[in-house]
């Protein structure tokens, strides 16, 4: 319960942040929500010589879309995309896993960007962006690089991002077809990682599938994206023959482990369960979860 | 050992702290600012005991360095009501037999103090969905929603009546 | 005119409650709010391991740590003889390790410092190496060839065995079963659970070196037996000790133990001379306080052919820990448990139990219930569900025709029950929640693949431990206290023996005097926990407080009353056999509208007393219970399962309690909703497990599961009243039951709402993940540690 000593840095530029970075080069770590890093240090998991402290920066909270992309910046916390219009107006995915995050509490603090950085195998933004195709913009004193969301996220708790980086930014590509998205997340109660999350993303166009993203979490040493289940999908289009298939494929990609929340065998099958259910949805049937049709009642604010 | 002064606004009061960065925020409120209505209930961010609100927005205060409230608004239950009344979640807790052995008790409040303002008229549903981050092992709940209802009630008549 | 008694706030009358005054502004004194002068703070290092020898401690480097005053091992405890202490159950426990650890999170070094956060940096400066052993996590691996001894410790100690207990008639139940038309069979695990209030547990000694008094506030649910239990460890005169519990957050019997914390920070006080603060952790609180259930259970029932109950035998493997601390009466070694099946007519049972050491914390408690009540309730429930489900009679039916109905009656394990309508609870249940109509449902909805279940839970179980024949803890008779004195101006003063950690006894205890003398309960201060200022008293926990202290403060109110009769007929100037007495007042019989108020009895007793009568009116009364009390219910849960992921929802929850006359029925009504929550809590997702190294899966909220506002479903609360016939005010105890019957019904729906795919049983909790396993195999499935795929 009582971190260990560290020295504290509260930057209050871009510029004096990417210059922190440069000079602890790894020694220290990037505080944004602070709900992940700071249970870790409380636990004395986590103890790094020095904080960063990048929630006075400016210009980091912006969420917008500009030129065919929709910007998050590293601020804006999960409560201020619950909230936002063009979220849900144009991205149904990133609408329906918001609010499922941790609890309310810990979303009025959680960043999108942070929660990527942390890169936590049951980590929920990790399966969506995997699904939605989504990019990560890092600074650092040498300039400023883009990374697919997949070549980011690498392993437990491990990212391509160098010690001398700063996540800005995370970006999706806007819709230009009918966008479809949901995120079915089994968890034993709110604020519990997830047994399996699972991310469905797709550009309709009538039944025919111009895009598919389909993101894993709970399965396996990190969040997966299962290319091949979303190629079947793209192929096949939105029909009941190919459902099976492609929730096959999906559940396939991923390789839990038999814990206290279930069997591999139960968070597979999960998988499979949830793709399908998304999938009946996207096609126009009346979900049939018990869990989605209550959430659906909830005017979430939170 | 590093110091840092910080100003932070606690229930409406400019407060001059002088804490060591690692202190969290809960214990910066229960041992400097002596206030300690807001408590300690775990070690993993689950239960909401430790609620305060941040510029309006409840947080958890175990989960933030006291350092962090730099510059920014803190409302803790002590800063609630008004030195002679009480806000009508505090009066809904008491009429609705909300509480019994009171310890999740000031986070509870805050919430749902937080959600009455986003949300006047919030159904069942919605407050349950509020308060889910927010551990109570006394209630079993039904009364805490019943607490926050009567408050909601309250509110809607002071407002009309304020406006008539 | 007389008052009338729900204005002025007596019994029946829903009073708001006056310790809410103080919390919801945020004002509650709970020990971890306070800070006394010169006072540092303890932190506890724990050991990793779950069985393990100690071969060295190095405190070097914690003692180099600037802020760092003291720092304890179990070798300094050793030479104070303290590094071993008495537990409630007769056996010893390690206050600081010596020469092994035996569980994960034990106790091994303690150090004191200006803050906690330099305590935590100094223990995480010891070094200890430890030599590992293999960990033993149930009862059978603690009876395996070749494992090892844990308690190797005790002199005499041969195996992991630490009690045995039977009772019952061996021969006579044998007999039963083997004429018997029909046996039914089950085999349930209660898993290990843990009360959990959010408050942790913690104290703060305070050892004046110059006058040799020692005070200590501490998270207490009984601090007289711990100023005792004290004075006999710490060999302190008990006078000069001082237990303060202050206001609680939440106890739930997690808080009646007496924890190696309190013990040494009391030492450090004492070596300091200055105050010394101990607050746990959630981690340590859930990894080493008392836990509770953790329980095999084997039961038979022998049916004849028209469903009645002819004989009972049960058999329980108890998992005690590492040391065996149950806080329990001493005649019972596994508590109540042979109050199971209490409810049911069964002329022949037999009971066998025994309890076994494991390289798990010690304990158990009484996790909100009576002495082991829970489990007893929960297994009779589960096998009663069994029977029906095999003799295929309706479950209602089958417990109706094996009801209990005439009182007073010798219960098949020798307990007496005074009273009770289990027919008319259980009617009154089926009806609200629609019984027939949802069978016909569950029929429907089985045509189209939707599994919906009901589950019936009912029970009779004794409250308010206990009478002085049969009730002792460590020899202290389990009666219980009050003291009430009024003032001249007619307010009063009650103090009481037990101590609430938010039942609400400061309204309720004034509502019992109100009852008895007519002064408004607004009138009445409550004042509690602290030994110093309150009778001796055996605590609150087991559901025992109004049973007891609450008959206590009957008695004492009365022996009030009868001293402000002779005040009365003086100011009259009557004989005392020429009163009357209405609510508030005594008047004259023959001119009623001649009488004196209680209040002006009161004033009396200090400005005009009658020749020879001693001034003041105040009295006290301590209360040996005649009997337990029986409350009893039925609880009905209906719940529609997801064929494809296993997850279940309640669809409806409908509770009917009989606690006797309801002195708060509000309060009443808060203590089963809360019950409720936590039997659903146990049924759906909290327990603490462990993998096949002795890790314990359980230690903090993220393993440790407590279901939020989203999860729990909506409680629909009914009533019987059957008034308890020995009580002075007819009341019973309530703060327990909901959890006591609630786990049995959620189980029961679950299993019921899959039986047909040839079910029976789901070990608790009852993840979606079991429940899908159950759906998918067709069988049952057990839940018992080490956890699979660790």
């Amino acid at each position: 319960m009582y971190p260990p000593r560290f020295h504290y840095e509260a930057p209050s530029s871009i510029e004096e942040a990417l210059q922190l970075l440069s000079v602890y080069q790894g020694e220290a770590k990037v505080l944004s929500g602070g709900m992940s890093l700071i249970p870790l240090m409380k636990l004395r998991f986590a103890s790094p010589g020095a904080i960063i402290d990048v929630n006075n920066l400016p210009g980091l909270d912006g969420l917008w879309e500009e030129s065919g992309q929709l910007r998050v910046g590293a601020l804006v916390r999960n409560r201020d995309i619950i909230r936002s219009e063009v979220v849900r107006a144009r991205y149904p995915l990133m609408t329906s896993v918001a609010p499922q995050i941790a609890d309310p509490l810990v979303r009025g603090r959680s960043t999108l960007v942070g929660s990527l950085c942390h890169c936590d195998p049951q980590g929920d933004w990790g399966a969506v962006m995997l699904a939605m195709n989504g990019e990560v913009v890092a600074r650092s004193v040498a300039g400023e690089r883009r990374i697919r969301v997949a070549d980011f996220l690498l392993g437990p708790f491990q990212t391509s991002l160098r010690p001398d980086e700063l996540a800005v930014e995370a970006r999706v590509p806007a819709p230009t077809g009918q966008p479809f998205g949901v995120y079915h997340k089994l968890e034993r109660k709110v604020g519990d990682f997830a047994t399996v999350g699972v991310a469905v993303f797709l550009e309709l166009s009538g039944r025919s599938v111009a895009r598919a993203g389909i993101g894993l979490c709970g399965v396996g040493p990190t969040n997966v994206k299962c290319v091949e289940a979303e190629q079947a999908l793209v192929a096949g289009g939105l029909e009941d023959r190919v459902v099976e298939d492609v929730a096959r494929l999906a559940a396939e990609a991923g390789k839990p482990q038999t814990d206290q929340r279930g069997s591999a065998e139960y968070k597979r099958h999960l998988v499979h369960t949830f793709l399908v259910r998304a999938l009946q949805t996207a096609m126009g049937r009346e979900p049939i979860d018990i869990r989605q049709r209550r959430f659906e009642r909830v005017n979430a604010l939170v | 050992m590093e110091v840092k002064q910080i100003t932070v606004t606690v229930n409406g009061e400019p407060r001059i702290v002088e804490v060591e960065p690692r202190i969290l925020c809960v214990h910066m409120i229960r041992e400097i600012l002596g206030l300690t209505g807001t408590h300690l209930g775990c070690d993993t961010t689950s239960c909401g005991a430790c609620t305060v609100l941040l510029d309006g927005v409840p947080v958890k205060s175990c989960t933030l360095f006291g350092v962090q409230t730099d510059g920014h608004e803190l409302t803790t239950v002590e800063g609630l009501g008004w030195p002679s009344e009480l806000h009508p979640v505090q009066e809904g807790f008491k009429e609705e037999h909300g509480l019994q052995c009171g310890f999740c008790t000031p986070g509870m409040m805050l919430t749902s103090a937080a959600l009455l303002e986003d949300n006047p008229d919030p159904s069942e549903e919605d407050i349950r969905w509020a308060i889910s981050g927010n551990l109570c092992r006394c209630t079993g709940y039904q009364n805490i929603i019943k607490s926050v209802q009567w408050a909601a009630k309250k509110m809607a008549a002071e407002r009309t009546a304020a406006t008539a | 005119m007389a008052v009338d008694e729900i204005s002025v706030g007596g019994l029946g009358a829903r009073v708001k409650r006056v310790e809410d005054d103080r919390f919801i502004r945020g004002k509650g004194n709970y020990t971890d709010d306070f800070k006394l002068p010169g006072m540092l703070h303890m932190e506890i290092l724990r050991s990793p391991y779950a069985h393990a020898r100690i071969v060295s401690v190095d405190t070097t480097k914690a003692w180099a740590i600037p802020g760092v005053h003291l720092v304890l091992t179990g070798e300094l405890m050793a030479q104070r003889n303290l590094a071993w202490m008495p537990t409630l159950s007769y056996d010893t426990q390690a206050v600081l390790a010596t020469d092994k650890v035996r569980f994960q999170g034990q106790e091994v070094a303690a150090v004191v410092a200006d803050d906690p956060y330099i305590a935590k940096d100094a223990c995480e400066a010891i070094e200890v190496v430890y030599d590992p052993l293999p960990a033993i996590v149930n009862p059978s691996q603690s009876l395996a060839e070749g494992a090892p001894l844990i308690r190797d410790d005790k002199d005499g100690q041969t195996d992991n065995i630490c009690y045995r207990w039977e009772v019952g008639d061996r021969a006579m139940t044998d007999r039963v079963f083997e004429r018997a038309e029909r046996v039914v069979k089950l085999d349930c695990f209660y898993p290990r659970s843990h009360p959990s209030p959010i408050e942790c547990c913690g104290s703060i000694a305070d050892f004046n070196p110059a006058t040799g008094k020692l005070t200590i506030y501490m998270t207490t649910q009984a601090p007289h037996i711990i100023r005792t239990a004290v004075a006999l460890v710490a060999e302190l005169p008990e006078h000069m000790i001082r237990i303060i519990a202050p206001d609680i957050g939440g106890g739930f019997g997690n808080k009646v133990p007496v924890y190696p914390g309190y013990v040494i920070s009391t030492l450090a006080s004492i070596l300091v001379g200055r105050p010394v603060k101990w607050i746990e952790d959630k981690t340590g609180n859930l990894i080493s306080t008392g836990f509770a259930r953790d329980m095999y259970f084997h039961g038979e029932l022998a049916i004849d052919h028209r469903g009645k109950i002819q004989g009972l035998r049960i058999d329980v493997d108890t998992d005690n820990g590492a040391f065996f601390s149950d806080a329990q009466p001493t005649k019972f070694k596994v508590g109540l448990l042979h109050s199971a099946f209490a409810c049911y007519d069964i002329p022949y049972g037999h009971l066998t139990s025994q309890g076994h050491y494991t390289n798990k914390a010690p304990g158990g408690v009484a996790y909100r219930c009576s002495f082991r009540v829970t489990e007893a309730m929960f297994f009779q429930e589960r096998l009663i569900a069994a029977a029906a489900q095999d003799i295929g009679m309706d479950p209602a039916e089958f417990r109706r025709i094996n009801f209990v109905r005439e009182f007073p009656w010798r219960t098949t394990y020798g307990m007496l029950l005074d009273s009770g309508d289990y027919d008319k609870c259980l009617t009154l249940a089926l009806e609200k929640l629609g019984y027939p109509e949802l069978r016909r449902q569950q029929a429907e909805a089985r045509k189209s693949g939707r599994y919906i279940g009901i589950g019936i839970s009912t029970m009779t179980e004794p409250l308010g431990a206990g009478n002085s024949r049969e009730f002792d803890i460590i020899g202290i008779k389990m009666f219980d206290s009050a003291e009430l004195r009024v003032h001249p101006s007619g307010k009063a003063v009650l103090k009481i023996g037990s101590k609430t950690q938010g039942q609400g006894h400061e309204t309720t205890f004034a509502q019992i005097v109100t009852h008895e003398l007519g002064i408004p309960s607004t009138d009445i201060l409550v004042h509690h926990g602290d030994t110093d200022n309150t009778p001796f008293g055996m605590g609150t926990y087991a559901s025992r407080s109004t049973p007891t202290a609450g008959a206590a403060t009957s008695m004492a109110s009365r022996k009030v009353r009868a001293k402000a009769r002779k005040l009365a007929a003086h100011l009259l100037e009557v004989a005392e056999d020429d009163l009357d007495w209405e609510l508030g007042r005594f008047y004259v019989r023959d001119a009623p509208q001649r009488g004196a108020t209680i209040q002006e009895c009161a004033l009396a007793a200090y400005t005009n007393m009658p020749d020879g009568l001693e001034p003041g009116l105040e009295n006290h009364a301590y209360y040996d219970p005649p009997n337990m009390t029986w409350p009893f219910a039925a609880y009905l849960c209906a719940v529609e399962i997801d064929p494809e992921t296993g997850v279940w929802e309640v669809l409806k929850f409908v509770a009917v309690d009989d606690c006797g006359v309801r002195i708060n029925p509000m309060i009443v009504e808060g203590q089963i909703m809360g019950g409720l929550a936590e039997a659903f809590a146990m049924s759906n997702m909290q327990f603490i497990t462990f993998d096949s190294s002795g890790n314990c899966i359980g230690a903090n909220y993220m393993d440790y599961l407590l279901p939020t506002a989203w999860e729990t479903p909506n409680w629909e609360l009914h009533e019987v009243v059957t008034p308890c016939p020995h009580h002075p005010i007819g009341a019973k105890g309530i703060g327990e039951c909901a959890c006591v019957g609630g786990p049995a019904a959620f189980v029961n729906a679950v299993v019921d709402a899959i039986s047909h795919l040839g079910v029976r049983n789901i070990d608790m909790p009852v993840f979606s993940g079991r429940v899908w396993e159950a759906i998918t195999q067709q069988r049952d499935v057990a839940g018992y540690p080490p956890l699979p795929g660790h």
